[in-house]
């Protein structure tokens, strides 16, 4: 159960000042709260509402609206498999039967290491390379059931850490717009004609 | 990670002997990077779009016939006029939230070309007056918000987006946003939804029409990603090159994702208009027909939420003036295919159940029917439904969409087409879409549905207390 840490802070006060309005940096602040928890503690989600202006039980009414928000602990790993119309055409049930015997779990289960929790997923735009899963929402493609054995036994003896980095962090790479690079934020009550560049002319 | 069966960089992606202007650097290992975009002529687009006065390039796209390619095809420089006069600032929010069943195309725009996407979204805000751009990358995409990020990055660096781009009198943001999970947030008034913070449930339109009342109440452009991709390629080559490619009512090309029982499942950019979906599905250098031993049964032309197509179809160009008569939709540029293996009220069940789950609940017969579809479908599937479930599913999706609902002619069955579109009762497409599988299915293949439930004699309501 954590705060936002003070570099978290420091990250949450720098994507807020993008937006015209601080509520609209949310979803990008819960899950600065969940790559540091692993999951939506909270405590986070009233941090959160502290710095955009909101009341917990909004913050909390958003976040759970998304399923990549989760509000209690789960494996370090997270693997979706898609269910959808182009990847059971490719034989996902079987594949979903395989990854459960194959894991001891069920679908929505977290093993007893608390390593892998197994998910049934919807369609995650690969349908071509189907049937498909994600972990940690990175890619396997056409996956059989040696190549998922192959996944888990890679992610159980750590040679994927480099890749895949644990459940919370998505993108490891962040936006950031130099100070002196920036066009700014234009928000409704501060703009009130049109932009410079149009010189002066109404756009058609 | 495995790297699927096709192109290393790109995967699943086909290139062809054929135009292309938005796949041009799919081949190249860093087609993502700064310096591979320049070096191949990257961001000159956007330097004779700052050359010309804003109304022109706004006049150039308009005449091109960009049509949209998220869904509904609305022509981009037509959307771009449709903003009120004299109301700023105005806004562009970029669709990249791709999850309709069976598309994948974005996210290959994504991580191969961001730059080009970039690129696209400076030509448009040029164009059309908008201040700030909101560039949403759906939630699940890590690799697509690592590549935008990163060329991002160069880009402000180099001085192509921000202040007082190439030197001009332009300065715009391009601010990367980022979703967690929800199909109808692709939905243009959800998208604007989510991007203020809230849950991602469509607004009524009227009055919440994005381009006169959207993001923060200010008129809002929402275009998809592929959508703004041409546009680099529009400014370099003008609208006269664009139109020569295709028909005049659907120009230049389109990308879509062919899955399911082919050969070669692929994407592949096509030229719009002229392709047929028995060039797409059977043609060498597409996806060369279905697999050894199998013959075509059923395919869906326009993701999950399209009517489906009979063999029948096969001839149909990609052109939406003859594909909705036909009783269907081009919709998002995603074809699955079904071979006589398939067990038909299990595929529509797959369908079904995604827009079922994915309803966000604000009206009723989207919230209530899409469950109910469901569940009765399920039922059938599990071999536990009556033949009484057959017209309750019909019934169902009266509900839903109240009237005739589309569907293909099928020389087999002896019926013509009941052409798109449908009516409906809900404030979005996803009640119809939960709906679309299961009169798809039954319509076309009801056989497969009676083989499958036990038959039960009707009581008539007045015989209250009767035994079974
Ligand atoms: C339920 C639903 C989901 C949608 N999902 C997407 C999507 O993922 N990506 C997209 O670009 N458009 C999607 N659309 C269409 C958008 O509402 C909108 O029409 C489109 O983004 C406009 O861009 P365009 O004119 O460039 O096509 C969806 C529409 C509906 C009704
Ligand atoms: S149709 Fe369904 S998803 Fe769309 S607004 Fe209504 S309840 Fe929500
Ligand atoms: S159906 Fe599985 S990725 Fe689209």
């Amino acid at each position: 159960m954590a705060r936002l840490t003070e570099e978290n802070v420091r990250l949450a006060q720098e994507i807020i000042s993008r937006y015209p309005k601080a509520r609209s940096a949310t979803i990008p602040l819960l899950h600065l709260a969940q790559e540091q928890d692993g999951y939506v503690t909270d405590d986070a989600m009233a941090h959160i509402a502290e710095l955009v202006g909101a009341s917990p039980a909004e913050v909390y009414g958003t976040a759970s609206f998304y399923e990549m928000f989760k509000f209690h602990p789960v494996g370090r790993y997270v693997i979706n498999i898609c269910g959808t119309m182009s990847c059971a055409l490719m034989g996902a049930e079987d594949l979903m039967h395989h990854a459960e015997e194959k894991l001891g779990v069920r679908m929505g289960g977290t093993t007893d290491d608390g390593l892998i929790t197994l998910e049934r997923a919807e369609c995650q735009a690969a349908c071509t390379e189907a049937p498909c899963l994600q972990t940690n929402y990175r890619y396997s493609f056409r996956v059989t059931p040696e190549s998922f054995d192959a996944l888990v036994d890679d992610l159980r003896a750590g040679r994927l850490a480099d890749e895949i980095p644990p459940h919370g962090v998505v993108a490891r790479v962040r936006q950031h717009i130099p100070a002196d690079r920036g066009a700014g934020v234009h928000a409704p009550e501060d703009v009130k004609s049109a932009p410079a560049w149009l010189d002066g002319k109404a756009a058609l | 990670m495995s790297a699927g069966g096709t192109n290393a960089f790109a995967p699943g992606f086909y290139e062809g002997n054929r135009p292309r202007i938005v796949t041009s650097r799919f081949g190249m290992e860093d087609s993502h990077s700064l310096g591979r975009y320049v070096a191949t002529g990257g961001y000159d687009g956007l330097r004779r779009a700052l050359a010309r006065p804003a109304q022109e390039v706004h006049e150039e796209v308009r005449s091109a016939t960009v049509l949209g390619r998220g869904g509904a095809g609305f022509p981009a420089g037509t959307k771009w006029g449709l903003t009120p006069q004299d109301v700023w600032p105005r806004y562009l929010v970029v669709n990249g939230d791709e999850s309709e069943p069976g598309t994948y195309k974005d996210r290959l725009l994504m991580e191969r070309d961001p730059h080009q996407l970039i690129e696209g979204c400076l030509i448009a805000c040029y164009a059309a007056g908008l201040s700030q751009c909101f560039l949403y990358i759906r939630g699940e995409m890590a690799l697509a918000q690592e590549r935008v990020a990163t060329a991002l990055n160069e880009a402000y660096a180099a001085g192509y987006v921000g202040r007082n781009i190439l030197g001009s009198s332009f300065s715009v943001d391009i601010v990367l946003h980022w979703g967690a999970g929800a199909y109808v947030v692709g939905e243009e008034t959800a998208l604007i939804e989510s991007l203020e913070g809230n849950r991602g449930m469509p607004r009524l339109k009227p009055p919440y029409f994005p381009a006169a009342i959207g993001l923060y109440g200010q008129p809002t452009i929402v275009n998809n990603v592929e959508t703004l991709s041409n546009l680099p390629w529009l400014m370099v080559n003008g609208a006269a090159a664009y139109t020569a490619i295709g028909t005049p009512t659907s120009p230049g090309t389109r990308m879509v994702a062919v899955s399911g029982h082919v050969r070669r499942p692929g994407v592949y950019e096509i030229v719009n208009g002229t392709t047929t979906f028995r060039d797409l599905l059977f043609g060498e250098g597409f996806c060369g027909g279905m697999r050894e031993g199998r013959s075509l049964k059923a395919f869906v032309p326009g993701g999950g939420s399209a009517p489906w197509f009979l063999p029948d179809q096969l001839d149909l160009p990609f052109e939406a003036s003859q594909v909705g008569p036909a009783g269907s939709m081009l919709g998002s540029g995603a074809v699955m295919v079904m071979d006589d293996t398939t067990d038909i009220p299990k595929a529509a069940l797959t369908l079904t159940r995604f827009y079922a789950h994915e309803s966000c609940g604000k009206c009723t017969p989207c919230r209530e029917g899409g469950t109910w579809l469901e569940r009765i479908l399920s039922r059938i599937v599990d071999g536990k439904g009556t033949d009484a479930d057959l017209d309750q599913l019909l019934e169902v999706g009266q509900s839903i969409c109240p009237g005739a609902f589309p569907h293909a002619s099928s020389e087999r069955l002896g019926i013509s087409a009941v052409p798109f579109p449908y009516r409906m009762n809900t404030i979005c497409f996803v009640g119809p879409s939960a709906y679309a599988p299961v009169h798809s299915a039954l319509t076309l293949f009801r056989e497969e549905f009676e083989a499958r439930v036990t038959k039960r004699v009707h009581i008539p309501v007045t015989a209250v207390g009767a035994s079974r």
